[in-house]
């Protein structure tokens, strides 16, 4: 416990920092970049009083100083207060927020689950046969691991939706016959949306998992403690376990970092099936240069990541004795 | 040691290879680790297998339980498990490691044979607890112990070797070295085995903690009866505790007898230049001489007998073949790979000496294996321990833990 | 896509000997060779690619119209303004395999010297050090640039697009760097060196850093790895200037926006999207030869599987059952008479 009392500082230092960074980007843009911004906003929201508070948000004609501008910040944050939407006015960010995050949260949660342990799991099995076809799969998953989210996610489409027809090609449901809540044919018809997105993040991101578990696998069945789990005669399902058990926990702690990509590679999938995430928000808002959203996004996915690593560092606490006092 | 009753009226042999020889890799560039190797280990008889780095011991212990990792391979021989103590219908008399599949290995391993390494720090797994690891065997082998009945086998095991039995819900890297040693001892002695190997149990330990966990050891031994096939670099551990000792090199075993006959009557030029390489502790000061030279490169061996590099008392017939093994001495009981024991050569008298309890070297005796080296048949051993006699000749390189002896000053 | 952590193998290999200075030996293993292959024709394709191209790839053919699939004119078809295909793909490379190799660089030193440095000298120049690594690995790096991107105005500065994506991707190689230096500060000869009053720069430079060879290689490969997919998710979202600054990004953006793929232009964005993964397979693979390398236990120890078949055991060992496979002995003793000996079977 100790040692997750000494990470804390560090999740709330990010935490600071992301706000801080988050609070200067507007001011760090070059000047002619803001001009357009804040000219396309005011078209967008055709109300000179909201562009003229969105000029003061961001420093410009402002007569309070920048600490106090600053103060501001962490206040209207407190307050649940991430502006206005531009594109979307008079929305406020965290609505146009708060109606895309489940279906992230939803598609990249199950997604990323389903390749850990899919790939953990494929990752022992080619460990533990290895010299058999199964080493084979080595070089195929690793064009999977580098072929980028989003091409993948074309292949996906052209292959599954426009060749076989088994599944729409883009969106998060059925835009004709729009059904909400809870109602069977409405949560089949979701999954049916999901389905290739969520096979393009597994089939991406399973691959690394993958190949992380078996190098570890590998280099863990050469240790001793697996030799003599053999030379006691222990049935081969707990050798395995015996060895996977202490392989997996480089994975956890690069889970962490793993997050990141996953994550980026989740907003790029959802772009290109037009999936009704934060990653489509967010795309959307950079093209409509919606400032306040897009600062607002990356506010939100920020703390979603430090949480996610934080459950991280929790679990491989769990998991690893060693780590629990200092021996 | 009370051992010596069993060994004095020869403990009916447990384990014996014949001829095994062990490669690493396939083809030309396979590299010949065990060649040609015999040993037999009596049942309750300590065993010792010496030899520097690279001599191929602990490559020879591994391949006989089939515990050898890849790329070795074994190429030839036997390893003839004689234990009919088995339940019956399930284990057959005598059984050759090397032709038993998966299943009959996985039966008999750590239920007749057990394995202690050199470092509990690896031999252990760290994420799982101390008393898991006690337990997953009795668990493993079906003795019908329900969860209560493991746990207090686990309780006594430790207390055995002198541990509370706190530590069942400890980790490993929550214990100290040495505790994690006699832990591994611990664990091997689980299931009662017949066999303990243990690759240098105590190199890795300070010199006080490696006597300790010797001693108990050596009482363990006594009480339990088990046989120990014991691995290690440094002969005057072995000239204590085994009861005989085998000699490797470059992959060959080149001298086998019993502890004290080896030590104080050495028939091969290499087990003499290892003799010499350390100080007694008591008694007058030798010359350290050491051996010349380093060990051959496995890949590339030297022809004839490997030791003729380093050898000073090397013949032209020994450039060219490899020597079998000749039986210098009286009643058997100890062979040595050397040319020099043919019966044809004068042999020096350094490599001479009369058996101890005995007047003179004998000469060449008839037919005997490698096999029976070793295992104490002669006459003379039963006699060495506590004979008295040599008093302050510093025969026991260290602080001398043969209880028997007594008469010592 | 998830990281392959080396972290602990690397940390592992510190256990072996030292190398002075690693000798190269060709590499024998068909991953590698076929990476460094994919490789060096992408290298060339770089320097050449828009020299070779058949036509301008910016040139309006047409002013609108439907994409045409390959035919003799045209080997990958054309877009919807009939620009030839190919030409764009070959005039991509450049600006793509540049940018990312830019990144690559300019990551790898950062994390040279924030990694090395801070595993070497400890105590507050590590803690700080390690918080900065720390804070840039846990921010989501995508999100990152999106947001600078999204608000710079389209650049067609390779060097700067380079070098903000190196801000975001410097901080993995960092942490394996000081890893691997700590581990490397208490080994002898590290020790001796100090002793015998080498200056701190000159140990770092002469005695740490040639030993961190493979690992920086492995940590520059990968990097590359993220700067080609980062650069190209950026261009596909059009944060950059992508006509007439050509890259495989920028194509599939184009190609997006009239729904190639719906629409089956399938000509169009498989080439770059297909190049893309190439080159990044190709990084991965001679990644994989690297990890070999650092970590002996990921060769095929000495057995591969013709080598075994051939010899008539399975090549698979069942870790825990050494096998057992009789081969002719060469004879090692002879019998010579007079003597007494004694048959040692």
């Amino acid at each position: 416990m100790r040692m997750l009392a000494r990470k804390l500082p560090f999740y709330a230092l990010t935490f600071v920092i992301a706000i801080t960074i988050d609070f200067f980007i507007p001011r760090l843009m070059p000047g002619n970049a803001l001009d357009a911004v804040l000219a396309k906003a005011g078209s967008q929201m055709g109300s000179p009083q909201a562009l003229h508070a969105l000029e003061k948000l961001y420093g410009i004609d402002n007569p309070a100083g920048l600490p106090t501008q600053y103060a501001q910040f962490w206040a209207s944050l407190l307050h649940g207060n991430l502006g206005i939407s531009t594109s979307s006015y008079p929305t406020p960010v965290t609505s146009v927020i708060a109606t895309a995050l489940p279906w992230t949260v939803a598609l990249v949660g199950a997604a990323t689950v389903i390749s850990f342990v899919l790939g953990t799991g494929i990752g022992i099995l080619v460990a533990w046969r290895r010299g058999t076809w199964l080493d084979s799969l080595l070089p195929v998953t690793t064009f999977f691991q580098a072929a980028p989210y989003f091409f993948l996610a074309f292949l996906a489409i052209e292959l599954f939706a426009v060749k076989l027809g088994w599944f729409p090609y883009g969106l998060g449901q059925n835009q004709l016959d729009y059904q909400t809540g809870l109602a069977p044919g409405h949560v089949a018809d979701v999954l049916d949306h999901a389905a290739l997105p969520a096979l393009t993040i597994v089939v991406a991101s399973a691959a690394g998992w993958m190949v992380g578990m078996r190098n570890q696998m590998l280099t863990t069945m050469d240790e001793d403690y697996v030799l003599i789990a053999q030379a006691k005669g222990l049935p081969k399902q707990k050798v395995i376990w015996y060895a996977a058990r202490n392989a997996i926990l480089p994975s956890v702690s690069g889970f962490s970092l793993a997050i990141g990509f996953v994550v980026s590679g989740a907003l790029l999938t959802e772009i290109v099936f037009s999936y009704p995430g934060i990653g489509f928000v967010l795309y959307q808002a950079v093209i409509n240069h919606d400032a306040p959203l897009m600062q607002g996004i990356f506010l939100i996915i920020t703390v979603a990541v430090l949480a996610a690593n934080l459950i991280a560092d929790f679990a491989y606490l769990i998991l690893d004795p060693r780590t629990r006092q200092e021996a | 040691m009370t051992g010596q009753d069993v060994r004095s009226q020869g403990g009916r042999p447990l384990i014996e290879v014949r001829g095994l020889r062990v490669d690493y890799g396939i083809g030309p560039d396979a590299v010949h680790a065990v060649i040609d190797a015999d040993l037999t280990l009596a049942a309750g008889a300590v065993l010792g297998l010496a030899g520097e780095s690279g001599s191929g011991k602990s490559t020879l212990a591994y391949a006989m339980t089939r515990l050898l990792r890849a790329p070795g391979i074994i190429t030839g021989g036997q390893v003839l498990l004689h234990d009919g103590t088995g339940p019956p219908g399930e284990q057959p008399a005598t059984l050759d490691l090397l032709a038993a599949d998966e299943g009959q290995l996985r039966e008999l391993r750590w239920s007749r044979i057990a394995v202690v390494m050199q470092s509990a720090m690896h031999a252990l797994n760290p994420v799982v607890t101390i008393g898991a690891q006690l337990t997953d065997v009795l668990e493993a082998h079906k003795l019908k112990m329900d969860r209560t009945d493991r746990r207090e086998r686990a309780a006594f095991l430790l207390e055995m070797v002198g541990i509370s039995a706190d530590n069942l819900r400890r980790y490993p890297h929550q214990l100290s070295g040495g505790m994690r040693q006699r832990v591994m001892i611990a664990m091997a002695l689980a299931l009662e085995p017949a066999v303990v190997i243990m690759d240098e149990p105590t190199t890795a330990l300070d010199v006080v903690t490696q006597r300790e966990i010797l001693t108990e050891l050596a009482a363990l031994q006594r009480d339990l009866s088990f046989a120990v096939l014991f691995i290690t670099h440094d002969l005057s551990l072995l000239v204590e505790l085994a009861d005989s000792i085998a000699v490797m090199y470059a992959g060959r075993l080149l001298e086998q007898a019993t502890a004290a006959g080896l030590y104080r009557a050495p028939r091969h030029p290499y087990t003499l230049g290892l003799l010499r390489s350390f100080p007694p502790l008591h008694g007058a000061r030798k010359p350290l001489t050491g051996i010349p030279g380093s060990p051959p490169d496995l890949r590339t061996p030297p022809p004839g007998c490997p030791f003729h590099p380093r050898c000073g008392y090397a013949m032209d017939v020994c450039r060219t073949e490899m020597p079998a093994a000749f039986w210098p001495g009286p009643g058997g009981g100890r062979a040595a790979a050397c040319w020099l024991h043919d019966g044809t050569h004068e042999v020096p008298a350094e490599l001479a000496v009369p058996e101890p309890g005995t007047r003179s070297p004998g000469a060449v005796t008839g037919a005997r294996t490698w096999a029976e080296a070793g295992t104490g048949t002669e006459a003379g051993t039963g006699t060495e321990a506590g004979t008295g006699t040599e008093a302050g000749t510093g025969t026991e390189a260290g602080t001398g833990t043969k209880a028997a002896t007594g008469t010592r000053p | 896509m998830a990281v392959s952590t080396t972290e602990p193998a690397a940390v592992a290999a510190g256990t072996a000997a030292p190398l002075r200075a690693p000798r190269l030996k060709l590499p024998r293993s068909p991953k590698v060779l076929i990476g460094l292959g994919l490789l060096i024709a992408f290298l060339l394709l770089a320097v050449i690619g828009p020299l070779i191209a058949p036509y301008n790839p910016s040139a309006d053919l047409a002013a609108s119209g439907t994409p045409q699939p390959p035919s003799a004119a045209h080997w990958l078809g054309t877009t919807q303004t009939q620009q030839d295909v190919l030409s764009q793909l070959l005039a991509g490379g450049r600006s793509t395999i540049v940018v990312a190799f830019l990144a690559g660089v300019v990551a790898t030193v950062i994390a040279v010297v924030v990694g090395v440095t801070a595993g070497y000298l400890g105590g507050l120049a590590d803690d700080l050090l390690s918080l900065l690594a720390n804070i840039f690995l846990v921010m989501p790096a995508l999100l990152l640039l999106i947001v600078i991107f999204g608000f710079l105005p389209a650049s067609s500065d390779d060097l700067l697009i380079g070098a903000i994506i190196a801000l975001t991707g410097w901080a993995w190689g960092a942490r394996v760097l000081r890893a691997q230096t700590l581990s490397l500060r208490n080994r002898d000869f590290v020790e001796s060196a100090r002793i015998t009053g080498e200056s701190t720069t000159r140990i770092i430079g002469w005695e740490i850093v040639p030993n961190l060879l493979p690992i920086i290689a492995s940590s520059f490969l990968f990097t590359v790895l993220y700067g080609v997919g980062t650069y190209t998710a950026i261009a596909y979202l059009g944060l950059v200037n992508i006509d007439p600054h050509w890259s495989w990004g920028g194509m599939l953006f184009w190609a997006q926006s009239v729904n190639a793929q719906v629409n089956g232009y399938w000509w169009w964005y498989i080439p770059p999207g297909l190049a893309v993964a190439l080159l990044g397979t190709a990084l991965a693979l001679l990644n994989f030869g690297i990890d070999e390398f650092i970590n002996p236990r990921l060769r095929s120890a000495g057995l591969t599987r013709r080598r075994a078949r051939q010899a008539g055991i399975p090549a698979r060992f069942p870790l825990g059952v050494t096998p057992v496979v009789r081969l002719p002995a060469a004879p090692t003793a002879r019998l010579t008479p007079g003597a007494e000996q004694v048959d040692t079977r």
